[in-house]
């Protein structure tokens, strides 16, 4: 009787064991063979390295979403030439960036607005910011909107929900819709700092929210009379960016700030980084980085800005 | 030779513990939310009261008295709002498919149905979400005007994300109604209509009202598929067609902007706690039917 | 008499037909429903589907032609490891509660526990992950912090499905199993078991689906990028190694949110449309795989 038992017992144990590794093997060998041709870059061959850069060691960047791809698509390059360094990139927003780099548990964090708007005193004081790039924004509105221009105070009259139909400001009969950020994000953040000042949004205005812009565009593109605003590298065809005062939403207005709705982006570091972190920040700042990869994200380099704005909002000529 | 006393405690020990590690990390969880959810209160000095019964939804603006607007009202209506409409839609589906497997034509619901209904499960909430966005909002805002966006597209979506587990549970509920007793109505003559709804779906009702709320649990606690519809606007859901919003949908769009440690990451965390606690309480719900249903059927 | 017992039963059969009509009608509008999202994700993303670039390219993060190569072996690689952690742990949490638990308060507790982690939202369980795994534990967005939050998606599955199982093994076969000798562990080992292998299998069927279809939890626990992979790379602490546990992983229902949410990737619609419909092809699959293993394991046990 036992023997019956233990034969199958191992006959059924072998089969189990016996399908599990068939079905690691040919997952493993699969992909290995599908996937060994696509990996390029960031093998850690250290064989034919060049000596020059002797730089090692680990860094992790957490933080802001809408910095991701540039600093993903840079880190990729910064590891193909430095291969002793690895460079991890993850999102989490921009409070989760500023949180981990004040506590110490990352080494870069990423961030759309100044620390000391989400930590506290002492908490900015332990971190270092490095302005990497300058963002600009401007509101957009759905294609069959007909008006092209709008003024600095209609735009915050539309924000305060003083004005709801286009036709208040030069428009067509239609309802307006406004999309606007969630509460706590940095591009709400920016944009009411320019175009409210400090005035308040009555209680009893409540628009919509919508906190990824890929959304807010689709939702643009969608809905007949809608607004919002969006970074400049979504505008696209889709809709119709505004230009406010009767500047154009360019690049060249952010940088003299005749437009007046954009924003830095922060990677902050612990005040003494480590030299990984700092290599991998220079790379960043480097015309490598200011040059292409700025440029092709939709961003605008730091270094073609004529002036300056600090945490407070205070803009300096340069 | 390990004497089988010993393997008989070492086999006990070892399935308590499984048993342990999963009742551990759920007295964590409650734990840790409970936490950073009752420091808004007891830490940053909001109000209860303030919290629970407001109206304004604005945490970085402050009001008169300097404390920020942070009314969950809105979010709590919301959320209430899009579940039970989401769950009207779902079950006169969901019985209906359910009675037809069992009762009407099982080689085509084991063959056809069932499988469908697994495939679904698998469908990422975005993917619906997506859906929603582009399918739903539009022919909503065709004959309702307005944006299209609210509680009515939101309900749409969360009705076939919910469609699957209460149909399988549905379909669960009426196929544990003995055979005797469909057996004991044919023999009084009753026709198949007659005794799927006299008998067949009275005594599966304790098992239907199960599948309904475990579907209602699930409707509460979608994130991300609502948030895309919902229109999120901080707003009391007066309307089925204009912009409202959920806890679900503020707690996405929030988490990953505010630092731990604020006030306004902490009202977060109290809005994650009142979705822990309505899960609770829809268990307690579950359990109370379970009793009665029990107590009734002898 | 014979007139109002004869409309009456008149009455009942056309009530019958109606009722039957109906719903016939009501599964059929589910079906059709059903049957159309399916088709619609499938035809829209089938142009990316039989793209072998598509599927082992890398994602680009600015432009088009990005891939999903290592979020498709990241989804498997987070399922396996899901299920080596769960199916255990539930196993041996149903064994308890049928075999040995005693009826006390101590056994109420667990039996509400595994039905509160049933009902709870999947965004509580991932930012609870994100506390406690990523943050508390120190261990930063990783697999097996996606793999655990997951785990407490699959107990209560699992659990309810091998305790069903194992409630159903008659008890002759436990009196028997004692007649012989053999201890309540041996008894359970040897014949309850490989009972309850197929509502194993069924089990891992619908969590293998949660796990793939999952984005709101694993986005705060196992994140939303993907480093590069090497698989020629063995050592584990690496970074490229994909057999690295510690390092974040995107899977394919993330990648979906996170392309349409940054909204920057020029054909973020095509990759979007490819893969979901990717992911519904592997859950189509995987399940398909499972149900005939699962025939051929209770073919063979049934032979015993």
């Amino acid at each position: 009787m036992q023997d019956s038992f233990a034969s199958s017992d191992l006959s059924r144990r072998r089969f189990l064991g016996l399908a599990a590794a068939a079905g690691f093997t040919v997952l493993g060998l699969g992909l290995t063979g599908c996937a060994s041709s696509s990996t390029s870059g960031g093998t850690a061959s250290d064989s034919g390295a060049d000596a020059a850069k002797q730089v090692t060691g680990s860094v992790t960047a957490v933080g802001s979403t809408a910095l991701q791809p540039l600093v993903e698509a840079a880190a990729e390059q910064f590891m193909n030439e430095n291969p002793g360094v690895t460079v991890t990139v993850q999102g989490g927003g921009s409070g989760q960036g500023l949180t981990q780099i004040a506590q110490g548990a990352v080494q870069i964090g990423d961030s759309d607005v100044f620390a000391e708007s989400k930590l506290s005193a002492a908490d900015v004081s332990k971190i270092t910011d490095n302005k990497v790039c300058v963002v600009g924004m401007g509101p957009v509105v759905n294609k069959q909107v007909s008006i092209s221009n709008i003024s600095l105070a209609d735009l915050k009259k539309i924000f305060t929900g003083q004005v709801t139909n286009w036709k208040q400001v030069g428009g067509s009969d239609q309802d307006i819709t406004v999309i606007n950020r969630a509460s706590g994000s940095g591009t709400r953040a920016t944009f009411e700092a320019a175009v409210l000042g400090s005035d308040k949004v009555p209680d009893s205005f409540k628009p919509q929210e919508q906190d990824s812009s890929g959304t807010v565009a689709k939702m643009i593109a969608e809905t007949p009379g809608s607004i919002s605003y969006l970074a400049f590298s979504y505008f696209d065809d889709s809709m119709k960016a505004l230009s406010v005062d009767n500047v154009a939403p360019k690049d060249e207005a952010v940088e003299d700030n005749s437009w007046t709705i954009w924003a830095y982006e922060h990677m902050y570091t612990a005040t003494s980084p480590d030299a990984a972190t700092s290599a991998f920040i220079d790379y960043i700042m480097s015309d490598a980085v200011q040059g292409s990869l700025v440029q092709q994200t939709g961003y605008l380099s730091i270094s073609g800005m004529k002036v300056s704005r600090d945490a407070s909002g205070k803009v300096t000529k340069l | 030779m390990i004497p089988k006393r010993s393997i008989e405690r070492v086999g006990k020990l070892a399935t308590g513990a499984c048993a342990a590690v999963a009742t551990v990390l759920v007295i964590t969880l409650i734990f840790m939310v409970a936490q950073h959810g009752l420091a808004t209160f007891t830490v940053d000095g909001i109000s209860p009261s303030g919290f629970f019964f407001g109206t304004t939804w604005n945490p970085h603006q402050t009001d008169d008295a300097g404390s920020p607007l942070m009314g969950a009202l809105p979010m709590i209506a919301g959320s209430f709002a899009v579940t039970l409409l989401s769950c009207l839609f779902v079950l006169p589906f969901a019985i209906g498919s359910a009675v037809f497997v069992v009762e009407i034509a099982p080689g085509f619901g084991r063959k056809v149905l069932q499988p469908v209904v697994e495939l679904l499960v698998g469908i990422p909430s975005v993917v619906f979400g997506l859906i929603g966005l582009t399918v739903i909002v539009p022919w909503v805002r065709g004959w309702a005007g307005g944006t299209g966006y609210g509680v009515f597209s939101a309900s749409l979506v969360l009705a076939v994300m919910v469609l699957p587990t209460v149909t399988s549970l549905a379909i669960d509920a009426i196929a544990s109604v003995p055979d005797s007793y469909r057996e004991g109505s044919y023999g009084l003559g009753c026709v198949r209509w007659q005794t799927i709804w006299n008998v067949v779906l009275r005594s599966a009702a304790p098992g239907l009202m199960t599948a309904v709320i475990l579907g209602m649990t699930r409707a509460f606690g979608e994130a991300l598929a609502v948030q895309m519809v919902i229109g999120n606007a901080a707003a009391m859901p007066m309307s089925l067609f204009t912009p409202a919003t959920t806890l679900t949908s503020v707690l996405t769009m929030g988490m990953g902007n505010e630092a731990m440690g604020t006030v306004y990451n902490d009202a977060l965390w109290s809005l994650a706690l009142v979705l822990l606690l309505m899960s609770l309480a829809f268990i307690l719900i579950v359990h109370l039917i379970a009793r009665k249903g029990a107590r009734s059927n002898g | 008499m014979a007139d109002t017992v004869a409309a009456h039963i008149k009455k009942a059969r056309t009530q019958d037909r109606i009722a039957t009509g109906i719903l016939i009608a009501t599964a059929g509008v589910i079906c059709a429903l059903l049957a159309a999202i399916i088709i619609y994700i499938l035809v829209s993303g089938a142009s990316k589907v039989f793209d072998p670039a598509f599927l082992t390219g890398k994602p680009q993060q600015f432009q088009a032609g990005g891939g999903i190569g290592p979020e498709l072996f990241n989804s498997f690689y987070l399922l396996l490891l899901t299920l080596i952690i769960s199916t255990p742990l539930s196993l041996g949490a149903a064994v308890f509660l049928v075999e040995y638990a005693p009826d006390n308060v101590a056994t109420r507790t667990v039996k509400t526990a595994i039905e509160v982690l049933s009902s709870l939202p999947s965004i509580v369980v991932g930012l609870f992950g994100f506390l406690f795994f990523v943050l508390t534990l120190g261990w930063g967005f990783s697999i097996i912090s996606g793999a655990l939050a997951l785990t407490m998606f699959n107990i209560p599955i699992l659990v309810r499905v091998i305790q069903q199982a194992l409630e159903a093994v008659p008890s002759d076969q436990r009196d028997a199993g004692l007649a012989l000798g053999l201890t309540r562990w041996e008894t359970t080992v040897h014949i309850l078991i490989p009972a309850a292998i197929p509502a194993v299998v069924t089990g891992i069927i619908l969590s293998a689906g949660r796990v793939f279809g999952e984005a709101a939890a694993l986005i705060y626990t196992a994140g939303q990028s993907a480093p590069v992979l090497d698989f020629s790379n063995f050592n584990l602490a690496s970074m490229s190694c994909p057999w690295n546990i510690w390092r974040p992983a995107e899977t394919l229902a993330v990648h979906i949110w996170k392309i349409n949410s940054e909204g920057v990737v020029p054909d973020l619609t095509a990759v979007s449309n490819g893969t979901a419909a990717v992911l519904l092809l592997c859950v189509l699959a995987f399940n398909l795989l499972a149900r005939f293993l699962g025939r051929r394991l209770s073919k063979k046990l049934a032979a015993e």
